[in-house]
């Protein structure tokens, strides 16, 4: 490591060349000018240019090398969505102006609405959540705010299946409802029995990934959207592995009522780490009137925002504007590039990548969580015969992958599978880079039957070797100060 | 082979109940549950006096690979938690027979703790999860 810019800092250095020779007044009154210089680092230009061109070249990243990260979709992103996204007419564009002075932008988010009601069988779309977890959120408000129109306000129950993200028992906690969780049976689909007894006047709605997180594609999703609705409750579905369908099957034909997409991971964001993000939110008939605003909307005098006044029974605005704008001109970029047949296309070699990798480390011997199962766009391999022989543990064989050049894949996750890797290659990766992969996997196994102790020690080549990931969850104290 | 303590009733869920003289029960995880969670960092302990429905969940044990909910088998009343755990989580993966208990309740019906798994019957299904 080469410290942090503030141990290089030394008082009196600095970077002249960029400051402004004759800084304006600020015109701010006295008594609320600092008196005291701010504790920057005192460097050179050199200095910084050194220190963060280092920090870029320790990024390990998909420009860089392959990152199977299950249930992210850590795809390429064509660089042309960014360029695009940052015309000047769209950066440069003031969230206040006037309607009529960006029509082009509107016209946009207009008819980025129109593709992603196409892509996915709903009625109506809104852009404005800006995560994920913000789409959720929204889908399950929607839920609710239906419930109480009709008087049924006893509905407070959400139905989570036992392999969800942790974020949709924590969205219905958010939405002020109880959380019910049900099995999945030994093939990966949903225990249907479980469901049965679960739904009743208390349920108001199911919220399930489909693809689920545990690789499979739920085959028997219109039985399990029949026993919720003849239940009165309604379907939510997470977008996060909309990548392996994508085209290929309409979550509102599957029985869903309402859904989030992750704009970020299958139509074109660099993720991870954070955000920005974009949980557009997308309903049928039913639950339309519930969407959050701002939408766009067009009318004679050409495109216009619809708020409140428009959707009276609307949850509400989840950010002042609409959402993160310029992941949501990403995704137009994207969608109109790949067109319809591009998108189906996705889909295909996604799955297709995924089936591959899977067959070449079944037969290499790896032992699989669902042998059974096609792959959707991911699927999951369990290391617990080797952990148990040779004590080496997902998290091993992980950082050993990073010395030999491939970001990990998802550790230890689903829970439902022990000492798991959920591996997703995603569409962009070509079929040597495939081969690699399972290459390093294959050795690094042999590695760990010959010497636990040498995958034990990984990662040798990285900026930073095994972190005390126990000691950065409990002292959370991150500030740096300077050495008395 | 992980520790299965003969005097002990246990779950499905891997916790682990003990009858104490004074007519409470006291609960905590298994040695299973704390090697398949790791180190633990945090845990969530019931507050005296709430009162639990048998299956509900009562604490949350978290480690750096995940957050379980533990699970009351009982009815009954929380008497006391370990407030241990709250500088020093990490007694429940060294001590989690003893020192590392989770909390005590007063059962409804003592009885039903006759209902659940015995040692031997637990480390059967230990063994026939593992396959």
């Amino acid at each position: 490591m080469d410290g942090l810019i503030f141990e290089r800092a030394r008082p009196g250095r600095g970077s002249p060349g960029l400051a402004p020779v004759d800084p304006p007044p600020s015109g701010l009154p006295a008594d609320r000018l600092r008196d005291a210089t701010p504790r920057l680092p005192e460097v050179s230009e050199l200095q910084v240019v050194r220190h963060y061109t280092r920090l870029s070249q320790q990024n390990f990243s998909i420009d860089t090398h392959f990152y199977p990260l299950g249930s992210c979709t850590m795809k390429y992103n064509p660089k042309v969505c960014n360029a695009l996204a940052m015309l000047p007419g769209f950066a440069d564009r003031h969230p206040h102006a006037p309607e009529s002075h960006g029509q082009g932008f509107l016209e946009c988010m207009h008819e980025l609405q129109e593709m992603l009601k196409g892509a996915t069988g709903m009625q109506t779309f809104s852009l404005t959540p800006m995560a994920g977890a913000q789409g959720e959120f929204a889908g399950v408000a929607m839920i609710m705010a239906y419930h109480q129109s009709r008087g049924d306000a006893e509905r407070r129950e959400i139905i989570v299946p036992d392999a969800a993200h942790g974020t949709n028992p924590a969205t219905a906690n958010m939405c002020g409802c109880t959380v019910r969780e049900i099995p999945t049976g030994a093939d990966g689909d949903v225990d249907l029995d479980a469901l049965r007894n679960a739904v009743g006047p208390q349920t108001a709605g199911i919220m399930l990934t489909n693809p689920s997180t545990l690789g499979v594609f739920e085959r028997q999703i219109p039985e399990v959207a029949a026993i919720v609705h003849e239940a009165g409750g309604l379907l939510y579905y997470d977008g996060a592995n909309l990548n392996a369908v994508l085209g290929r099957a309409l979550p509102a034909a599957m029985g869903f009522d309402v859904m989030h997409i992750n704009l970020h991971k299958t139509f074109s964001t660099p993720h991870g780490g954070g955000g920005p993000g974009s949980g557009a939110v997308g309903a049928n008939a039913r639950l339309a009137p519930f969407l959050p605003v701002p939408m766009v909307g067009r009318g004679e005098d050409g495109y216009r925002w619809l708020t409140e006044a428009d959707c009276p029974q609307s949850i509400g605005r989840l950010s002042a504007f609409m959402g993160n704008a310029g992941i949501l001109l990403r995704a137009y970029v994207y969608m109109r590039l790949l067109g319809p047949e591009g998108m189906r296309r996705v889909a295909d070699y996604a799955t297709l990548n995924a089936n591959y990798l899977m067959a070449r480390l079944a037969a290499a011997g790896f032992r699989l969580a669902y042998p059974e199962r096609r792959a959707s766009h991911e699927f999951i391999v369990s290391l617990k015969d080797l952990t148990k022989a040779t004590g080496v543990t997902a998290m091993d064989i992980a950082k050993g992958l990073l010395d030999r050049g491939f970001h990990a894949p998802t550790t230890y996750f689903p829970l439902l599978v022990p000492e798991c890797l959920l591996i997703e290659p995603t569409e962009t990766e070509a079929r040597e880079d495939l081969d690699a992969f399972a290459d390093a996997l294959i050795a690094l196994r042999d590695e760990a039957r010959r010497d636990p102790d040498s995958v034990k020690a990984a990662p040798l080549t990285m900026p930073v070797r095994r972190l005390d990931d126990v000691r950065a969850a409990k002292q959370l104290d991150l500030a740096w100060r300077p050495a008395d | 082979m992980t520790e299965v303590p003969e005097n002990l009733k246990y779950t499905s869920d891997h916790e682990w109940l003990r009858l104490e003289d004074d007519g409470t029960v006291t609960l905590g995880i298994t040695e299973h549950a704390q090697q398949a969670l790791g180190e633990l960092v945090y845990v969530e302990l019931p507050e005296a006096d709430r009162e639990l429905e048998p299956g509900e969940a009562c604490a949350v044990v978290e480690s750096v690979k995940a957050a379980s909910d533990v699970y009351s088998p009982l009815a009954g009343v929380v008497a006391a938690a370990n407030d241990a755990l709250a500088d020093t989580p990490e007694l429940v993966n060294d001590s989690p027979y003893a020192d590392g208990w989770l909390l005590q309740l007063r059962p409804a019906d003592p009885q039903t703790l006759e209902e659940l798994m015995d040692a031997d019957a637990y480390t059967r299904f230990l063994a026939e999860s593992e396959d």
